[in-house]
């Protein structure tokens, strides 16, 4: 009889996500060609100047025959063409894709810290902590940050960066001592009105209260103040010398690209502490969150080990589905010549330099624009593809 | 209901203070001026241009300035201005919403430049946004009744590619169709109706594979909800259960996703504007930005800031008529 017995092989939840993943054809067609495409952009340029020596940036002279016309269609040797100065088109839109993907999977990152974490605290926290910060959310939402982000972009674009590097010491000073007397206050708060509550009349406690909270921005503004004269006397020299070595290693390409991740992920961080806010509220009234707070583990431990990796799924469906949106704002801005900037390309300002000669070279513009709305169909079936396989409940029927 | 409606009108009035601040900090904290060129100026006119703009006095006095420009302050003696809101009270002279002279533009008011340009963007975000409606509450509505057909599966997959193709692609393939390839409808510039027809479609592609997908999901929800079977138990029909009680639940992600729409729809209006050469708020705004012609950048950015807060304001309270479930506090 022991002979019989067939030993269940349980599978994980992980496990049953991926089957029902691959019973999705277009999220298994989204996958194939999100891969040929991470593989082509990364082994392609190396392929393409091994085979036939076009690089990016290498312009072949003497193409022209005299007519001065440098810009070829498709053909063997060029499969996308070539670009005005007669440059490869295959070789710059695979260079481009680098750039493009890489913006949109580094602020995809950026907003994945700053949401996880800022949901996370919201969630777990609850009550007015969790009322001031969703408030702040809601506000930040209905600001149009594209003109943000687009003054931002063109004022501290180019050798302008530096004066942000420079700063960088004392906003990281500011912000530390912010939060240290965040957690000042919030203790002193709590010892001060946690005892008074049933002794005192309500009209005096408010109006302690009042002054309390008048002393605590006063507390703030000194704290920013103190840090302004500190930068002046000491750390001013430290973020000039961070400056001049920044410059002396990177070029100005490189700095617009380091302002995109950051403008980019700064903006798309809200919708998924929202998400993760949600997903937090639902799981923290758990037995197994009482059991960890009832061995003793620190809020904080509560948070980053119990619950976020809980809150895992809507997380990853989300950041797939931020990929592609953060990269149509890269394609936007770069399209409006304020995002990447030569010597560097990305599929936006491909498709931007091939706008202008549409009727006379349309290879330029449909290459890029072809393979970046490819390779967003692409991202966006995965991403319901994960949603359907990752969080069943929420399914779309 | 009229409480919400205060505070959240009151809300709008330190968050635009605090855009208009963030934007100012972000133009004044870069190095270089509106009046650095590459030609160096001698020393005295540019003290004269200092002097002219306000430049020579104190942050904090430039600031409150500014800050009196894009929202109220006292008219000084010598001012001659008819922009904005103009009143008086107890003797003094008040002016509101007068955010100055441009420093490019030579002789126009950063007033008098968005209202001479706002009007093509508007009338092209606006009849995008309807055509957008139309076209995604249509294909979503009849994705979620003949779910899993062939009319399902086409309206979902020309709602992924409007998602997934950029409208500064779309546009130019417009245009390379119908106007370089039919010669059927003209390729740029504003005029006539006929100009208007390729940016409008490519500014509502976007919003209408939104629009659809959001109906689609709301509506198979709303049907399957208990109050859907009420309504066929009491005997209507199922023209009155899907539009009176059907639509109003259904529709509710689509009202939402307003508020956000409008934000994006400036950046689309941007780009279409810049594809059919078409002379929008959005250009402008870039153009501005590129020049750093501060006092019109502050205006424009004060004026969206407000307009789309006002226009998220009327979408919350749109919530309440659409969904009787929801009261607020």
């Amino acid at each position: 009889m022991a002979e019989n017995v067939e030993i269940i092989k349980g599978t994980s939840l992980w496990g049953d996500a991926w089957k029902r993943l691959l019973k999705n054809k277009l999220a298994v067609f989204g996958l194939v060609v999100l891969a040929l495409m991470v593989i082509a952009v990364t082994a392609g340029p190396y392929i393409i100047r091994w085979a036939t020596g076009f690089t990016a940036d290498y312009i072949p002279s003497n193409v022209d025959e005299g007519d001065l016309v440098r810009s070829f269609p498709p053909s063997t040797l060029h499969p996308m063409g070539t670009d005005d100065s007669g440059r490869d088109l295959l070789a710059r839109v695979l260079q481009g894709g680098r750039i493009s993907l890489m913006v949109g999977i580094i602020s995809t990152f950026v907003s994945l810290i700053v949401g996880v974490s800022y949901g996370a605290i919201a969630g777990y926290m609850g009550g007015r902590i969790d009322n001031l910060m969703m408030r702040i959310v809601d506000i930040i939402y209905a600001i149009p940050y594209i003109l943000i982000v687009i003054v931002l972009l063109s004022v501290f674009g180019g050798p302008n960066t530096l004066v942000l590097i420079g700063a960088l010491p004392v906003m990281i000073t500011i912000f530390i001592s912010l939060i240290i007397l965040a957690v000042i206050l919030y203790t002193a708060n709590k010892a001060v009105f946690g005892q008074l509550d049933e002794k005192v009349n309500i009209y005096l406690l408010t109006l302690l209260k009042l002054i309390f909270a008048v002393l605590s921005i006063a507390l703030v503004v000194a704290a920013i103040w103190a840090n302004l004269q500190l930068n002046e006397a000491v750390l001013a020299g430290f973020g000039d010398w961070l400056g001049e070595k920044y410059s002396a290693n990177v070029n100005q390409g490189i700095s617009q690209i380091l302002l995109l991740f950051f403008a980019l992920g700064l903006v798309s961080w809200l919708t998924m502490a929202r998400v993760v806010r949600g997903q937090v509220l639902s799981l923290k009234n758990q037995e197994f969150v009482l059991a960890a707070k009832a061995t003793g583990v620190s809020s904080f431990g509560i948070i980053f080990r119990h619950l976020v990796p809980n809150a895992l799924g809507p997380v990853i469906v989300y950041a797939t589905l931020t990929v592609p949106s953060v990269m149509l704002t890269e394609a936007f801005l770069s399209f409006l010549g304020l995002g990447v900037q030569a010597p560097y390309a990305s599929w936006g300002s491909l498709a931007s330099e091939g706008i202008k000669n549409i009727s006379i070279f349309p290879w330029q513009m449909i290459f890029p624009g072809v393979t970046m709305a490819l390779t967003l169909f692409s991202l966006n079936f995965l991403g319901d593809g994960l949603r359907d396989a990752l969080d069943p409940q929420t399914r779309k029927f | 209901m009229l409480s919400f409606i205060l505070r959240r009108l009151l809300i709008i009035v330190p968050m635009a203070i605090l855009v208009v601040t963030v934007t100012w900090g972000l133009i004044r904290l870069a190095p270089g001026n509106f009046y650095t060129d590459e030609k160096k100026l001698p020393p005295a006119i540019e003290e004269n241009i200092k002097k002219k703009y306000g430049l020579d006095q104190p942050v904090y006095k430039q600031y409150l300035l500014m800050l009196g420009n894009v929202t109220c302050r006292t008219k000084s003696a010598d001012e001659v201005t008819a922009n904005g809101l103009q009143f008086s009270v107890a003797g003094a002279d008040f002016k509101c919403f007068d955010f100055g002279d441009s420093l490019k533009y030579v002789g126009d008011s950063v007033n008098t430049i968005i209202f001479r340009h706002l009007p093509y963007s508007a009338t092209m975000g606006i009849l995008a946004y309807i055509l957008a409606l139309g076209i995604g509450l249509t294909a979503g509505i009849v994705a979620a009744l003949k779910q899993n057909s062939a009319w399902d599966y086409g309206s979902m997959a020309l709602a992924m590619l409007g998602l997934s193709v950029p409208n500064f692609v779309l546009g130019p393939i417009l245009v390379l169709v119908f106007s370089l390839g039919l010669y059927i409808l003209p390729p740029a510039r504003w005029g006539g109706v006929a100009n208007i027809i390729l940016p409008v479609i490519t500014l509502s592609a976007i919003y209408a594979a939104y629009i659809a997908r959001l109906t689609r999901a709301g509506m198979l929800e709303v049907m399957r909800s208990d109050y859907i079977r009420t309504a066929r138990a009491k005997g209507l029909s199922e023209t009155v259960v899907l539009l009176k009680h059907g639509l109003r639940g259904g529709i509710i992600p689509v009202v939402s996703f307003t508020g956000p729409a409008l934000a994006s729809l400036l950046a689309g209006t941007v780009v279409v504007e810049r594809v059919f050469a078409i002379p929008g708020l959005g250009n402008i705004f870039i153009q501005a930005v590129l020049n750093r012609d501060e006092p019109l950048i502050l205006g424009i950015v004060a004026f969206l800031s407000i307009l789309i807060m006002i226009f998220n304001l009327v979408v919350d309270i749109s919530y309440g008529f659409l969904d009787p479930r929801i009261r607020y506090e």
